[in-house]
């Protein structure tokens, strides 16, 4: 019991500090693939603490929504980010939250952003926010209809048992779980604002999405913002791993050497998929926004055929 | 402690309905009198919360079959029987919870009403109408109160008639309330059989075979369009928003779930055994109403209609959780089919919840604006700090955002659609994927949905002057709003309890119950088996907020506090006009370019002058309400064609109309010939 949430507690400290360095590092790699010096991989710290001493400007008319719109959005996403096991299972808020919960939550922060991004009253704000929406509309029953996948494959919708499931005798490859994992990675690109979808390094582009959202954000509340995005794209890369590639991830019961095997086994599939992810992003170009949907239709279609052959190839448990 | 036994619980529910009936008569008198709608309403608000109590004591007690009493009035042909079982008890308790407080929300509101006598009196009459469905314990009294409730609900509907747009909408419910009650009775007596026992009782013991299927699709019709399943749902956007606020409410938040009470009453506990495929129907349907009813919702920009269009939309994902519950029933697996039956149910309760706390936001909006379209609103938050606060709550809620109660009733369903690789059969097992992915995508269109419906409504600048100068609602609307909205974190937070108090209606309809909830562990709910799935709202609640105080707190700590306002910065070119934000249409134009060019054909045409030209551009959307015009407009159309020519007859001489009365009478007569 103790150990279960001093491992719950370890994970939601890590991950906080683990973001914003993910961030740096695919900041880092992607500069270099262009290369580019780049910056340091610890200047989203650097930047989140700047932010955190300016001052800050709000509209006129912004009114309390604004102001504490971002706290809820960074702690739904901690949270969010809390319940996917990292480098080790058996985290005791699992048996609370699975793994549609943490869907959901993340669609709670984004119902609260897009509130945000209107409550000025701007037309940039507007503009991110429906389009936002427009994209969630895809990639969120995409996102559920990965889970069905993963969950009838697993027997469970717990995200530490679909992955112990998968370490287990019984994981392997199917044509399902394939299938779940390329609509994963296609809602991840979109619900993290990375090229093709978005491009998370403008900041005046007539495209862009979620960067417009926050346009009116600025000091401590862009800070908070910011650390929130970088552990969503922290959250969906865990995700992926703790799924995925489970191998390494310290079970519940086993001891110290196993948990420092999963902290490393973890980092080293952080950075092989922050690596993909760069590779992937450079290598490709910006979609027009009313491709984005296809795009993301894409996704939905893989899961639901992923779900589809479940239901038809076997009785599940 | 003891309880009262189930027989008196039910004479005093009885006799609270016969209550309400003379408030309506009291009504007319009173309603002229500057004090006399707040009384009504204040006494209809009293005898609500007591029927709640009398239907949660009858929830506890009546464990096995109901035990009614007879009344000595009724109709020739049968008993009139008023009783609770825990099916009507646990419709009695939503029912009369949300209309409790929306009779509490009247008392400030009803004040508004410009012709409060068109209104006072057939209040009373319609909470009369739709408790006595609840209670009746035979065919007549249910039809009774059915058209009770109908025509009560019309009459409020039209209470506002100054506007034809009000006129035709209550036309329309007319006519589609008295084909749903002609349905209904028509389902009623193929039920009851040859020798016509119209006590439910009589109809549970006969269990007429092989109409099933034709009662089924009665039921769908006759409850269905009630309820506002597509395509019969076609009143219910014109209606709802057409009453005064606090109806409105009562009639989307309330009134459908009565309507999906008689289904449940009809398919679950009278139509005897189901077959596996009636589920099939029930399911297309229910997720063809869930997609559907969104999208609509998207593209409505009047704020009373979008949230009537919504209700078409939640109405499809209670259905959808009945389909699951026939499917899983007709296939032996009880506890599964226990499951979607709570989902559904659960749903019920949570929708009567928010869509009613939805509906009296508007109301405080539109008194506060006199506006109900969304593109002369705005800004509200500021003016109209606490109905804002209960209106967030409400579209969080509904869009099935934890931790408020929406999500449990919908993670529920997805757990009921996870079971079901169980189904044996292939159709309903193709099928309730396809299902699964609707459900999740009208859950995130409808977050769409009320992002357009709170920040067009409440956030940005006031796009008119009524919307800059709106006050605040009187305090009992906003503690009556305020109440709803506490209830819809509460029943998200506190799931097991309301899904204790509901298992004794899935242990009567589907033979099993889930297992005891409020026992669990740190108040969680575990529908199956807790290495499936769990799901604990009160413990997400207080890590979001102890996430969110912990980072408020420590940037409030490290930060700088220097806090500047200015103009905003919209990217260094902010304009003055609040003409220049996003509009509701502006909202919605992304998903109408995706789903609307197929579903409403919507073609956008943008007239732009030549370069130089000072002329005004333009853009002009057309929408196609594509099932309006492809089942009603023929409909329509050939009863105006059957018209004209009948025109004909009426300027006769009366010798033609004597020989075709000749001529009727002696085809009549060889056709009764004939058929012996």
């Amino acid at each position: 019991m103790m150990r279960e949430w001093l491992t719950q507690l370890g994970q939601a400290a890590l991950v906080l500090g683990l973001a914003p360095l993910l961030s740096g590092v695919t900041r880092k790699i992607r500069a270099r693939l262009l290369r580019r010096q780049g910056p340091s991989i610890v200047q989203p710290f650097r930047d989140l603490l700047k932010l955190i001493r300016k001052e800050t400007v709000i509209a006129e008319n912004a009114s309390w929504l604004f102001r504490a719109a971002p706290y809820v959005v960074f702690g739904t996403t901690w949270v969010a980010a809390a319940l996917v096991p990292t480098f080790a299972t058996g985290l005791t808020l699992s048996a609370s939250a699975d793994l549609i919960v943490i869907v959901a939550l993340l669609g709670t922060a984004r119902f609260l952003l897009a509130l945000a991004g209107l409550d000025v009253g701007t037309s940039f704000g507007g503009i991110g926010s429906s389009r936002e929406m427009m994209f969630a509309s895809l990639a969120e029953p995409a996102m559920l209809m990965a889970v069905f996948t993963l969950s009838l494959f697993a027997g469970s919708t717990e995200l530490s048992s679909i992955s112990a499931y998968m370490l287990g005798p019984h994981g392997g490859l199917s044509i399902s779980l394939a299938l779940a994992l390329v609509a994963l990675v296609i809602v991840s690109l979109g619900e993290n604002a990375r090229i093709p979808v978005d491009n998370p390094a403008t900041h005046l582009e007539l495209t862009m999405v979620h960067e417009a959202m926050i346009l009116e954000y600025s000091g401590r509340h862009l800070a908070v913002i910011e650390a929130a995005a970088s552990l969503k794209l922290l959250l969906y890369l865990s995700l992926i791993a703790c799924v995925f590639i489970p191998w390494g991830t310290a079970p519940s019961t086993d001891g110290t050497l196993a948990y420092a095997i999963g902290l490393g086994a973890y980092a080293v599939k952080l950075a092989v998929l922050g690596f993909l992810l760069v590779v992937f992003e450079t290598a490709i170009a910006k979609m027009r926004v009313f491709r984005v949907p296809e795009f993301l239709g894409v996704a939905l279609m893989l899961g639901l055929l992923g779900t589809i052959m479940l239901f038809v190839s076997r009785i599940s448990r | 402690m003891s309880l009262p036994s189930p027989s008196c619980l039910s004479q005093l529910a009885a006799a609270s309905v016969g209550l309400l009936l003379m408030l309506a008569a009291l009504g007319i008198f009173a309603a002229r009198r500057p004090w006399g709608s707040r009384l009504i309403y204040a006494a209809c608000m009293l005898v609500c919360s007591g029927l709640v109590i009398i239907a949660l004591g009858a929830l506890r007690t009546v464990g096995s079959g109901p035990e009614a009493i007879e009344l000595a009035v009724g109709l020739p042909l049968g008993r009139t029987v008023l009783g609770f079982d825990p099916l009507s008890a646990a419709f009695a308790v939503i029912v009369n919870v949300a209309t409790a407080i929306v009779s509490g929300y009247a008392i400030g509101y009803g004040a508004h009403t410009r012709e409060p006598q068109r209104v006072v009196p057939f209040y009373p009459a319609f909470i009369a109408g739709m408790n006595l469905v609840l209670l009746a314990q035979d065919a007549f009294s249910f039809l009774v109160g059915w058209e009770f409730m109908s025509l009560a609900s019309w009459a409020l509907v039209v209470s506002e008639d100054a506007s034809s747009d009000n006129r035709r909408a209550a036309l329309i419910y007319l006519i589609i309330a008295t084909g749903g009650a002609l349905t209904l009775l028509l389902a009623f007596g193929l039920l009851a059989g040859p020798e016509g026992g119209y006590a439910f009782e009589q109809i549970r013991r006969a269990a007429a075979s092989g109409v099933g299927p034709i009662v089924l699709i009665l039921a769908l019709v006759g409850a269905g369009s009630k309820a506002g399943l597509v395509p019969l749902h076609a009143w219910l956007p014109l209606a709802h928003p057409a009453a005064p606020s606090h109806v409105s409410a009562l009639m989307s938040g309330v009134m459908t779930k009565v309507a999906v009470y008689g289904f449940v009453r009809i398919i679950f506990d009278l139509a005897g055994p189901p077959s596996w495929w009636w589920s099939v129907p029930v399911l297309l349907i229910a997720g063809i109403t869930a997609l559907l009813g969104v999208l609509y919702a998207l593209m409505e920009h009047d704020l009373k209609r979008l949230l009537a269009y919504h209700t078409v939309e939640n109405i499809g994902i209670i259905f959808i959780g009945l389909g699951l519950a026939l499917a899983f029933e007709a296939s032996g697996l009880g506890t599964a089919a226990a499951l979607a039956l709570m989902a559904a149910i659960f749903h019920v309760f949570n929708h009567s919840l928010f869509k009613s706390l939805l509906f009296l936001g508007s109301g405080a909006v539109l008194n506060a604006t006199g506006q109900r379209d969304m593109e002369h609103l705005g800004g509200l938050i500021h003016r109209m700090p606490v109905t804002a606060l209960a209106f967030l709550a409400g579209c969080i809620a509904i869009s099935a955002l934890p931790p408020f109660n929406g999500f449990v009733s919908e993670w529920l369903t997805f757990q009921a659609i996870l079971m079901s690789p169980q189904l044996p059969h292939w159709v309903p097992r193709l099928l309730v994927p396809a299902i699964g992915a609707t459900l999740a995508c009208s859950a995130a269109l409808a977050a769409a949905c009320f992002v357009k419906a709170f920040g067009m409504t409440f956030l940005g600048r006031p796009r008119s002057d009524a919307a800059k100068t709106a006050r605040e609602t009187d305090r009992w609307s906003t503690s009556a709003m305020l109440t709803l909205a506490g209830l819809c974190l509460l029943a998200g937070i506190l799931p097991g309890f309301v899904i204790d108090g509901l298992a004794p209606v899935t242990q009567m309809l589907v033979g099993a119950q889930l297992a005891p909830q409020s026992t669990q562990p740190w108040l969680r709910i575990v529908p199956i088996d807790p290495a499936r799935s769990a799901y604990n709202g009160a413990l997400v609640l207080v890590m979001i907020l102890i996430a969110a105080a912990t980072t408020a707190f420590v940037v409030r700590r490290f930060a700088s506090h220097a806090l500047r306002r200015s103009p905003a910065w919209d990217c260094g070119f902010p304009d003055a006009s609040p003409a220049t934000q996003y509009t509701a249409g502006s909202f919605a134009q992304p998903i109408r370019r995706v789903f609307g060019s197929v579903v409403f054909r919507a073609r956008e045409h943008v007239t732009l002058p030549k370069p130089g030209d000072t002329s005004v551009a333009r853009l002009r959307v057309d929408l196609h309400d594509t099932i309006w015009e492809a089942l009603y407009l023929p409909v329509i159309r050939g009863v105006d064609a059957m018209a004209d020519r009948l025109n004909r007859l009426q300027f006769l001489t009366i010798r033609t109309y004597l020989t075709l009365v000749f001529t009727a009478l002696v085809l009549l007569l060889i056709i009764v010939g004939t058929w012996r």
